[in-house]
């Protein structure tokens, strides 16, 4: 399944870091055991159960990741790899509380006006081949992306008020960032900036070959990171196999350095189905991202798995109608139907007839929600408890059709046919994603429930990328059924799907100036909540939003699923998030139980 | 007893077949499109005669079926609630043979639906989108087979009786007609289509491409036989009379062509049905909600109905009893031509 979020920029984790090249460290090769903790060393403690050393996890990646570099990772795969085990960051969002958290800066203070954040790091930590890391280390991460030359992907998050983040060194411990302007999400802004090794990476940087470092064919012993893992081996279109980082910076409650598995291999598994097959068969340990039909196939055939609901996550799934100002090049059709589309009637009406919880029933098996806003119930802190959830009507999807000057006639075959005011048919076409089963079974449910109001719908699923350019660049379409996920459960990493100017605002994507009013008050309130001070005042903004969103439609909100995963019994410490990575969120933790692990050849 | 030539008997039963298609509105309970969304993924009812109390009843009936507490799609009989069934009920609008506007339909229930097939993910009867969807492709079947034949017959007529740079000419574009790749041009055709194509546009569409495609084979076929016709001593006896050459193709050679023409249609209707049920199966057929064969069976392509739900692959068998039909039909045909019971051809004996 792939959502749009994902191919946007918005997105917030990067990962890992890569190395480059030639840098001639001495390489300690794996040594199955971690090293002791040496008295210098500010480790974290973890709660949790206590594990046993040993054992490989393999779990399937539906793609090949495209590089093992944060700076250019993009896609969906290379940053699941990254976030979930070989990256560290200074400030870390803990997927199962959706709160931060102490990472790699032990503590941090917040200045009073909202400007200054002063971050103290641990001491005594080392990358994963064995070289001290420090404060060096922050200012080149930070200064490399935020180089405009580099071209990294977190660059945008990392311009805060449009001026980049200043970073200064007190001493080998503290640094300081000083924003332009106050950042509403505060120190969720350091949750996926990669923390780079300067002594592999300064390198290339100075040759203006960075982006072209760390490629998937790097030798591991010119890669190095802070995550849980390390590069061992890549095989081409087969997997991709990580080791444990003997010098990672968490231990358990007993002392025991983590990870504790010995090795984390990735699988290529194109396939969600594929995927399935592989999970039963016990060739992997676990599986994420399951349709709620496999979820019911694997949970029928009790084999020596746990099957496991963590409940809504945070896509959202929803029907948008083309608003976009008409062009010279906009065919008459398309300008007439644009006409009724840009009538918030007619959309209400539309979000009045369609039946959201034959929705969660027939695509997700009851397996997600309802939706009426793009907050989902796996949001615990952002929902607008004000939306109504207004049950499915018809008569008042007639009335508000009736008001807005459409009528109804006898049509062809005998059966009521909705026309507008120049008695022209209302006839439009839904674009689906072709490879998104899920939402092409939204739209004919969709298409069912307005033929009901006598409009005719035709489903057109089309290939995701030629979806993603009609909407976003030739705009000759009339509405679609998309998805986002955003990687975050706060509302800054998605300013781009709100703001009038936002590339992925998707009804009228990239506009000069905001088309309508309510457009510009959401820009407003969005930049409000950017800036306010604290939680209470952002949250407010925030609801307006939400609340402008359900006045006037611009997405007909539908369902979330929930997120379904399923592992091994033996595997401890399993405790699915709906946050992503979904299951490897805590792949540190995570160990098997009848350990010095399964073999396997 | 009359002994009827066995090709006949498999018109017969053909017809029998097709005309049950042809009446989908009648044998089918109910529309094709219409959903019932508390009953995704329902089993095959099972037709009872005997009640739980071992009372034997002559009307069958069914047992109302309400889906188990906490689940989505396991559905249990509710014994209390028996359905019996009724014949000549009235139901949905549907036009006989898109002619004649009826409701009646041969079975149906009163308090509930019937579901004899099943139903899909959307709660629709399967047996109705068996039925209806066997319009949609037997049609396409049927039409691509007649467009195939009818280019077939005049290229390869135009190329066996004129022969000389003609035929070369012809012939090498049927050849390269049948190295093209069809399925991949298909895929990028679709692409320059207009974006939604109505099920009408789609249909006709196929057929299009399923006549543009085929033409080459009995073209070939075609061509052989009038090229051996045209040098019979009939004909040049003919043509030394003064006939025209439209009156010796009409009178003369493409009379000869009929046991092979007629072999051949035979042959090309299940195979087209066929590529309608490929076509639809990968997306590019009549686009929902009209059922066709192959986009009935395009759910299989999820795992998920594969392994839990045997009642989606019925389509399947449905081509079953057509196949045979029609290849009993093309191969009693050639036999009766081999033994001049129809036409008076020697056949070109090319397959």
């Amino acid at each position: 399944m792939v959502s749009m979020a994902r191919l946007f920029s918005f997105v917030r984790w990067l990962s890992c870091g890569l190395l480059l090249a030639g840098a001639g460290i001495p390489w300690q090769p794996a040594n199955g055991f971690p090293r002791q903790k040496s008295s210098t060393e500010e480790l974290l403690t973890l709660p949790g159960e206590i594990g046993k050393h040993g054992g490989r996890l393999v779990v399937s990646l539906r793609a090949e990741p495209k590089t093992l570099n944060p700076l250019t990772a993009a896609d969906a795969p290379s940053r699941e790899v990254i976030l979930g085990a070989m990256q560290a960051d200074l400030i870390h969002i803990n997927r199962a509380t959706q709160l931060t958290e102490p990472a790699l800066a032990k503590s941090w203070k917040v200045s009073a006006d909202g400007l200054q954040y002063t971050l103290t790091l641990r001491k005594g930590l080392r990358f994963s081949d064995g070289q001290p890391f420090d404060a060096e280390d922050i200012l080149f991460t930070f200064q490399v992306y935020l180089d405009e030359k580099v071209n990294a992907t977190q660059r945008d998050q990392l311009m805060v008020g449009g001026k980049p983040i200043a970073v200064r060194k007190v001493d080998a411990q503290t640094i300081v960032f000083q924003l332009a302007k106050t950042y509403g999400a505060g120190e969720r802004l350091f949750d996926g900036v990669a923390i780079l090794p300067r002594h592999l990476l300064e390198k290339p940087y100075t040759e203006g070959k960075l982006s072209q470092a760390w490629t998937l064919a790097t030798p591991a012993n010119q890669w190095a990171g802070l995550g849980p893992f390390r590069l061992k081996e890549y095989v081409a279109g087969q997997r991709l196999v990580l080791e444990r980082n003997p010098y990672y910076w968490k231990q358990d409650a007993q002392g025991n350095r983590l990870p504790y598995l010995n090795e984390l291999v990735f699988l290529f598994v194109p396939n969600a189905d594929a995927q399935v097959l592989r999970f039963q068969s016990g060739e992997t340990d676990l599986i994420s991202r399951l349709g709620a039909e496999n979820f019911s196939v694997l949970s029928r055939q009790q084999g020596g798995y746990t099957m496991s609901d963590a409940g809504p996550g945070l896509e959202y799934n929803f029907l948008f109608f083309n608003l976009s100002e008409p062009g010279e090049k906009t065919s008459p059709d398309l300008v007439r139907k644009i006409k009724w589309f840009r009538e918030v009637k007619f959309r209400l009406a539309i979000s009045a007839a369609i039946d959201r919880d034959a929705i969660v029933r027939l695509v997700y098996q009851g397996r997600g929600a309802a939706l009426w806003g793009p907050v989902t119930p796996g949001n615990h802190r952002w929902g607008n408890s004000k939306i109504p959830h207004s049950a499915r009507s018809l008569e008042k999807a007639r009335a508000l059709l009736k008001e807005a000057g459409f009528a109804w006639t006898t049509g062809a075959n005998g059966e009521p046919e909705l026309v507008d005011s120049d008695a022209k048919p209302v006839e439009f076409s839904i674009l689906t994603s072709s490879t998104n089963a899920d939402r092409t079974k939204m739209a004919t449910l969709i298409q069912d429930d307005l033929k009901q109001l006598g409009m005719r719908i035709q489903i057109v699923p089309m290939e995701f990328r030629s979806l993603i350019d009609r909407v976003t660049q030739t705009r000759e379409y009339d509405a679609c059924v998309l998805g986002l996920v955003s990687f975050d459960a706060d509302p800054t990493p998605e300013m781009n799907v709100w703001l009038s100017s936002g590339g992925t605002h998707l009804w009228n994507p990239s506009q000069a100036h905001p088309a309508t009013a309510w457009e510009a008050e959401i820009d407003e309130l969005m930049e409000q909540q950017l800036a306010a001070p604290n939680y209470e005042q952002r949250k407010k903004s925030f609801d307006r939003v939400q609340e402008i969103l359900a006045e006037n439609q611009p997405m007909i909100f539908l369902a979330s699923p929930d997120i379904l995963v399923g592992a091994k019994k033996s595997i401890g410490n399993f405790h699915p998030a709906v946050l992503e990575p979904y299951v490897l969120w805590n792949a540190e933790q995570l160990y098997f139980r009848d350990a010095s692990g399964p073999t396997r050849p | 007893m009359i002994q009827r030539p066995g090709w006949k008997r498999w018109l017969l039963a053909l017809a029998a077949l097709h005309g049950i298609i042809a009446c989908a509105g009648f044998f089918a309970p109910y529309d094709p499109a219409e959903q019932d969304r508390e009953k995704p993924y329902l089993p095959p009812m099972k037709t009872h005669l005997m009640d739980t109390e071992g009372h034997f009843h002559f009307r069958p009936f069914f047992y109302a079926q309400q889906l188990r507490s906490g689940s989505y799609d396991q559905f249990e009989e509710r014994a209390k609630q028996a359905i019996p069934l009724r014949f000549f009920v009235t139901g949905a609008r549907y036009r006989l043979l898109g002619l004649l506007p009826l409701r009646t339909h041969l079975f149906g229930a009163d308090a509930s639906r019937v579901y004899l097939l099943g139903s899909d993910a959307y709660g629709r009867d399967q047996l109705s989108r068996i039925l209806y969807g066997g319009q949609i492709s037997l049609l396409a079947g049927l039409l691509g087979a007649g467009l195939t034949l009818g280019i077939g017959l005049v290229i390869g007529a135009t190329a066996g009786y004129f022969g000389g740079w003609r035929d070369g000419l012809l012939m090498r574009v049927a050849e390269l007609f049948v190295a093209l790749p069809w399925l991949y041009l298909l895929f990028a055709l679709r692409a320059f289509l207009p974006l939604s194509v109505s099920p009408v546009q789609a249909f006709f569409l196929i057929i299009l491409v399923i006549g543009a495609v085929g033409w080459a084979r009995p073209a070939r076929l075609v061509r052989g036989v009038v090229l051996s016709a045209k040098e019979r001593d009939f004909v040049r006896a003919a043509r030394g009379f003064g006939a025209t050459n439209g009156y010796l193709l009409r009178r003369h050679i493409l009379p000869e062509t009929s046991s092979v023409l007629l072999t051949q249609a035979a042959i090309l209707v299940p195979q087209f049905v066929l590529a309608e049920m490929t076509l639809s199966f990968l997306g590019l057929g009549v686009p929902e909600p009209v059922p066709s064969w192959g986009s009935l069976l395009a759910s299989l392509q999820q795992y998920s109905v594969l392994v839990s739900y045997w009642w989606m692959y019925l389509p399947a068998l449905a081509i079953v009893p057509f196949f045979l039909g029609y290849l009993g039909l093309a191969s009693a045909l050639q036999e009766d031509a081999g033994t001049g019971k129809i036409g008076r051809t020697t056949s070109e004996g090319t397959w």
